[in-house]
């Protein structure tokens, strides 16, 4: 067994028992992350990136890509793969890590030399921020920000003064020309689109075989089978779209492959969100029933880090702009293992 | 491991991919002066003089074994040809049959006196096939085939119609599936594939003229044409298993993404101009090309598949119809890109292309199974049936 695969099905494992749908809903109703976040930190899998030299993995984004889609299909509310990614590019600049889970973010300057993020993905559960900013990359602890509400019930908006950016946990981290915050979080996201996708699917199909009226079960209707083909068509190319996102040797994810990733699990997401609600009918539309646990999910992340239409133009962008010639060619160039 | 989560990212080898270089400059030579309307015919286009022509440059049957005329290529080298073919809208449609289907069928399923016969002229572009199944009361319900052929002392004897036979009237044979025994209350059992001589006295061909004026599929009338005992191609009886192996070959290569192509490019060197340029456009290319590019990983993906032997059915049903979708997507939304601009200044052969594959559009969810069978094959794989 690869050591990606053995990672993955450590990463199962562990999420199986601490991360079941009562636990999602215990922190999404405010309880702490902190014990959930502990057994992963404590199981390795926030270094899976980090260089063995450091004493991490020294896994590529392509061999972590089962573990991230693992965060999606189990809903994990905490940041483990934008923690992993974070620590790897901190080790990569020479800068120190601090303990606990990170989260990505873009911020603004404030009058004051401060730091404002509107939406922290997973603020509210996570220990610190690597905020990216005019002025630079910096980790910014969230205990001492000043949070507001959310759309999301794990988001927040962070924003902390100018002294306490002056304090930052790591300040001025060197990172690599033309690694953007949104094209890294865009590639994790995809990933983790993929696995929601894939188990909202793996959900909805065993609900068709399961639930009977007129006297079959619902998956013996043309109509209802029709439908799941559409789904698993789309997970089918989500999936493989996710992949080359997280597609290459390093960490550092290349963008036009991200905009193919983000774009297409995006567009996913909505279809298989609407079909499985659809299919499962007024159950699935229940608190207590966990399709919802994925399902908002699914529509929160493909509000995170660009929806479809924000990608599509970047990739046209770089079609039409940078590119002469066959669309074969830069499709070639898009998908040709790197 | 489920068919959802089975495809991995997959290199074409390098020494296939080493021969698209030579592939596109002869391409771009060859059909320098085609305008777009007419190379938006792809694999529709038909031109036995440029089939010869690739014959000569080793170009058909290149999966063939050597000894019956072909390369001895594997079938990733017919990957990146057909790719270069449709990406430049070749006019492969003569040999297309032959190339992709019935070679590879004559192969595996032949006597040896069949393949010294057939393969060495369909690698020069010489046997060009068409493939008889869908009748005027077996479309979809493809078991119910009426036409058949009844064994008598000098062969078979062959009674019936075929409809929506491409290139029929063109050809020089035609691989048929046909009733060799029992009754059409047999559905699978019974039926065969034979190779049948368009030349035979007893055959008629009409061709259909199809929505946009051209003239490519037909109708066949066999009129107890006495084929000869050879006729047969593998098993009595063994037709059905022997055309739904063929099926799943042809459902997941580049000619289930690629078919509007031309358009999308022709349309793209507009976008490119001063004129052309629009937001909204550059957003519309994005969505094909994000589209696009996963289903081309995908398809690749499933190719080394069949190339391992594996008989990926149920992911190249998928790959089939997502990729028909972008295809039918391309002209729909290249049309309203086109008219929700003030201006009507768009050239001629843009919209001359856009109007040919907008109208042809439809055969592309049609050919190869429909839509609706796709989706019930992809259900049966996920144990719905």
């Amino acid at each position: 067994m690869s050591m990606d695969e053995l990672f993955s099905d450590a990463a199962r494992q562990l999420l199986d028992d601490q991360c079941t749908p009562k636990h999602v809903r215990v922190i999404e109703a405010g309880g702490s992350p902190q014990a959930l976040w502990r057994f992963i930190e404590d199981a390795g899998f926030a270094d899976a990136l980090v260089p063995e030299a450091e004493d991490g993995a020294g896994l590529s984004l392509a061999q972590v890509f089962s573990v991230i889609e693992l965060c999606g299909s189990y809903a994990l509310p905490v940041p483990l793969a934008e923690t992993m990614l974070a620590r790897a590019l901190l080790a990569q600049a020479g800068a120190a890590r601090p303990a606990g889970s990170l989260a990505l973010a873009q911020g603004l300057r404030t009058a004051d030399g401060g730091l404002l993020c509107d939406i922290v993905r997973l603020g509210r559960v996570a220990d610190a921020v690597l905020v990216a900013s005019e002025s630079g990359w910096c980790v910014l602890p969230v205990v001492q920000a000043t949070a507001t509400p959310a759309a999301f019930c794990l988001d927040a908006g962070l924003q902390w003064s100018g002294a306490q950016v002056a304090a930052a946990l790591v300040a001025d981290v060197q990172l690599p020309a033309g690694c953007d915050l949104r094209t890294l979080q865009a590639c994790l996201v995809a990933a983790q689109l993929s696995g929601a996708l894939s188990a909202v699917f793996q959900r909805t199909l065993q609900y068709a075989n399961e639930r009977n009226q007129f006297g079959r079960p619902i998956g013996k209707f043309q109509a209802i089978q029709h439908q799941l083909a559409v789904m698993s068509e789309h997970v089918f190319g989500a999936r493989m779209a996710a992949q080359l996102g997280c597609s290459g040797n390093g960490v550092l994810p290349a963008r036009l492959r991200v905009a193919v990733a983000k774009a297409r699990a995006s567009e996913a997401a909505l279809v298989v969100a609407e079909l499985s609600h659809s299919i499962h009918g007024a159950i699935g539309f229940t608190e207590e029933y966990d399709l919802q646990l994925l399902t908002r999910r699914l529509h929160a992340w493909r509000q995170t880090a660009g929806s479809e239409s924000y990608w599509q133009s970047v990739a046209g962008a770089c079609l039409v702009d940078q590119h002469q010639g066959l669309t074969l060619d830069l499709i070639r160039h898009t998908t040709d293992p790197l | 491991m489920s068919t959802l989560n089975s495809l991995t990212l997959t290199r074409i080898p390098a020494e296939d991919e080493a021969l698209r270089a030579e592939v596109r400059a002869y391409l771009a030579e060859a059909v320098r002066d085609m305008p777009a309307h007419v190379r938006a015919r792809s694999w529709g286009g038909y031109d036995a003089e440029f089939s010869r022509a690739l014959g000569r440059k080793g170009w058909l049957g290149i999966t063939l074994p050597k000894e019956y005329g072909g390369a001895g290529r594997s079938p990733f080298a017919r990957y990146v040809l057909v790719e270069e073919f449709l990406n430049f809208g070749a006019p492969v449609g003569s040999h297309w049959i032959a190339d992709r289907q019935s070679g590879p069928l004559i192969l595996k399923y032949g006597t040896e006196a069949q393949k010294q016969f057939y393969l060495p002229r369909i690698c020069q572009g010489e046997a060009f096939f068409c493939i008889g199944m869908s009748e005027p009361n077996a479309g979809s319900d493809l078991a119910s085939v009426k036409s058949c052929a009844v064994p008598n002392e000098q062969g078979f004897v062959l009674n019936g119609q075929k409809i929506w036979t491409t290139n029929a009237h063109h050809c020089h044979y035609m691989i048929a599936l046909v009733r060799t025994s029992g009754e059409t209350a047999d559905r699978h059992k019974g039926l065969s594939q034979v190779i049948v001589d368009m030349s035979l006295p007893g055959i008629t061909v009409r061709p259909i003229t199809d929505l946009s004026g051209d003239r490519h599929f037909c109708e066949v009338f066999f009129d107890n044409v006495q084929l000869p005992p050879d006729t047969l191609i593998g098993q009595e009886g063994g037709g059905w298993e022997q055309v739904t192996a063929e099926l799943a070959f042809e459902r997941s290569g580049p000619e289930r993404l690629f078919s509007s192509i031309v358009l999308f490019d022709e349309w793209l060197a507009f976008v490119r101009t001063e004129a052309g340029r629009t937001p909204e456009a550059l957003r519309l290319a994005g969505k094909v090309f994000t589209q696009l590019a996963p289903l081309r990983a995908m398809s690749v993906a499933v190719q080394e598949k069949l190339t391992r032997g594996e008989s990926p059915i149920v992911e190249a049903a998928l790959v089939k119809d997502l990729g028909t979708t972008v295809e039918q997507l391309i002209p729909a939304a290249i049309a309203d890109d086109l008219f929700s601009r003030d201006s009507e200044n768009i050239p001629l052969e843009l919209l001359l292309t856009l109007n040919y594959v907008t109208e042809v559009a439809p055969s592309f969810s049609l050919r190869g199974g429909t839509r609706d069978i796709l989706r019930g094959m992809i259900a049966r794989g996920l144990g719905l049936r």
